[in-house]
């Protein structure tokens, strides 16, 4: 059912311009002791696409963004990342091959500003030496104005232009979240990995948080991978959608593929026994 | 003017020229504490550490002779050759570099994620593990340290406030260098943690190591090198504290007067370090000047702890420290 796109990319109904294959799991397998958490999956990551993985509590899907962004190392399977083979890395390796992500339960630098905190961020495209940053030299002050101007236009694009200058701590948790979001889209990643961006909100918050990711994917043609258990909200959002249950994968399709699967239905509604 | 105001002043200056010293050590802890939300408790051994190492390579010493000694009969003590004091400095840095590295490898870097007090647990470890190291390495006698720094009563403050007021005032000349070096120190520390990228990568760390990660920001990186800096810190404090009162186990618990100096700072502001110090040093100072004869001296032993349980109770955080939110 996947292999029905072309493989060089297309154009969908509204217009975005959805690229070939950027990131390919294959076979996947992880387990933590004799507990299996993830059972042989493959799926792929298309540039420019909100791909979705959901899946029942315990599904599995963590664990999938965590192997994706190097947090674990899978026993077995291989992830192919731009057409190579990725061998093992650290997770801060990961981040700099230009893979961002936000966390479930929120893994902000609390006692920085939002600004400060956006400007992490952008750590990896700042090369100058030491001494000349704290001498605020020529060139090291072009580099922190540039990268400056780039974390402000994503402020001002997440609207929080007025807490700018808020330390983290004292903000709300759909701020938080949309924080988070706006530091890993700092990064100016390949891959955005989202991990249940939607948790814990109300349903504005969720609206909110929806536009931004559509918004994002549409303004700066970003990747997105993204978590959620929420069938509704993932379902109006990606352009395809994996579908997880104990750790094996049930489905894999656009939305509507997904939503007439039968073992989908199951995994959600749960089976008649008789 | 009246003698007695003459004479206080003269121990608020030495009061203040005190301070620095406090807060040198102070420093160390804030910027350990700030990068990595540990308190590193071995921050004075590591003065300690630094400073008989320092000692040792100046003056030729064979490390670990006793040990060499005892299991292989001979008679080792010095190599019979003495090295300049910038050049030992130097070499003494770099062996703190190394500690620095040892210290992540052998520790830091399995306790990611873990609370703070696991991290500190761990530096208590490191500072008897140290000591004895220390003393295993370069022997336990009391050493003398001169680096050639300038030593006594500074004859022009003298000579200038005799001729103005009819008394003159007492200044050790290491005093004054101790405050120009500490002053340099804090504005070079200030730029970099707040003005660097790899200061906001250090901030960063110290907030949330996950978090850290997924930025792209490498921990064993980031923690050798605030280790090596408390290092640096941790040289400049020995060579002050060991210059003025000699290279000794003592110097170890002048990290005890560093706590009630963090309190009354707070434990997360470098500014909030070096008033501490001040405030510690001239307050101490002028207590025993003005109080301590009525209640038989001595005070200068328990006033900065008395000083920094009332700050606690009206400002838990210290004077300058980050606010604690918690959200219910």
């Amino acid at each position: 059912m996947m292999d029905a796109q072309p493989a060089e990319g297309f154009v969908t109904a509204d217009g975005r311009k959805i690229g070939g294959v950027v990131m390919e799991m294959k076979n996947i397998t992880l387990r933590f002791g004799g507990v299996v958490a993830i059972k042989d999956i493959s799926f792929d990551i298309r540039e420019g696409e909100i791909r979705a993985i959901i899946g029942p509590n315990g599904a599995g899907k963590s664990s999938m963004l965590n192997v994706i962004s190097g947090f674990y190392v899978p026993q077995e399977g291989e992830v192919i990342y731009k057409g190579q083979k990725r061998p093992p890395m650290k997770p801060y390796e990961v981040a700099r091959q230009g893979i961002a992500r936000t966390f479930q339960n929120i893994a902000l630098f609390e006692g920085m500003t939002v600004l400060d905190n956006v400007m992490t961020g952008r750590l990896n495209y700042m090369n100058t030496g030491l001494l000349s940053q704290a001498m605020w030299w020529g060139k090291s002050q072009r580099e922190e104005i540039e990268n400056r101007e780039v974390a402000e236009k994503i402020i001002d694009f997440l609207e929080i232009q007025n807490i700018r200058k808020t330390p983290v701590a004292r903000l709300p948790y759909g701020l938080k979240k949309r924080v988070e979001l706006a530091r890993a889209l700092a990064a100016q990643p390949s891959i955005l990995l989202l991990d249940e961006p939607m948790a814990g909100m109300n349903v504005e918050e969720k609206e909110d948080m929806s536009r931004f990711i559509l918004d994002v994917n549409d303004e700066f043609g970003t990747t997105i991978a993204l978590i959620e258990h929420d069938m509704g909200v993932v379902m109006d959002l990606s352009d395809r959608v994996v579908v997880m249950d104990y750790g094996r994968k049930i489905g894999d399709g656009t939305p509507d593929e997904v939503r007439n699967n039968q073992e989908v239905i199951d995994a959600y509604l749960g089976v008649a026994h008789d | 003017m009246p003698e007695q105001l003459l004479f206080a002043m003269e121990v608020i200056l030495n009061g203040l020229m005190a301070g620095v010293l406090y807060a040198l050590v102070a420093l160390g802890f804030v910027l350990i504490f700030k990068a990595s939300g540990v308190f590193n408790y071995a921050q004075g051994v590591l003065a300690l550490f630094a400073a008989l190492t320092l000692v040792g390579i100046m003056e030729g010493q064979v490390p670990f002779s006793h040990l060499i000694n005892a299991i292989f009969g001979t008679d080792l003590h010095h190599f019979g050759w003495e090295i300049p004091a910038i050049a030992a400095i130097l070499l003494t840095m770099v062996v703190m570099v190394a500690l620095a590295y040892l210290v992540n490898h052998y520790i830091m870097r399995h306790l990611v994620n873990q609370d703070p007090i696991i991290l500190f647990m761990a530096t208590i470890g490191l500072a008897y593990f140290l000591e004895g190291f220390g003393d295993l390495m370069w022997g336990s006698d009391i050493k003398n340290l001169d680096v050639g720094l300038p030593q006594g009563l500074n004859g022009f403050i003298d000579e200038t406030t005799f001729n103005a007021f009819g008394y003159g005032f007492f200044i050790d000349n290491l005093d004054i260098v101790a405050s120009v070096v500490a002053a340099l120190l804090v504005v070079a520390l200030v730029i970099f943690a707040q003005y660097t990228k790899q200061g906001r990568a250090m901030r960063a760390v110290a907030d949330d190591h996950q978090a850290a990660l997924s930025v792209g920001i490498s921990l064993n990186f980031i923690w050798v090198m605030v280790w090596s800096v408390a290092g640096f810190v941790a040289l400049v404090a020995g060579i002050m504290w060991g210059s003025k009162s000699g290279v000794q186990f003592s110097l170890s618990l002048i990290a005890l007067k560093a706590l009630p100096v963090l309190m009354l700072g707070g434990f997360t502001s470098i500014p909030g370090a070096i008033v501490g110090g001040l405030i510690v040093g001239v307050g101490e100072k002028l207590f025993e000047f003005a109080i301590g004869p009525m209640v038989g001296g001595a005070t200068e032993n328990w006033f900065a702890y008395v000083l920094a349980l009332v700050v606690l109770v009206f400002r838990p955080q210290g004077l300058f420290g980050d606010k604690i939110i918690e959200r219910v």
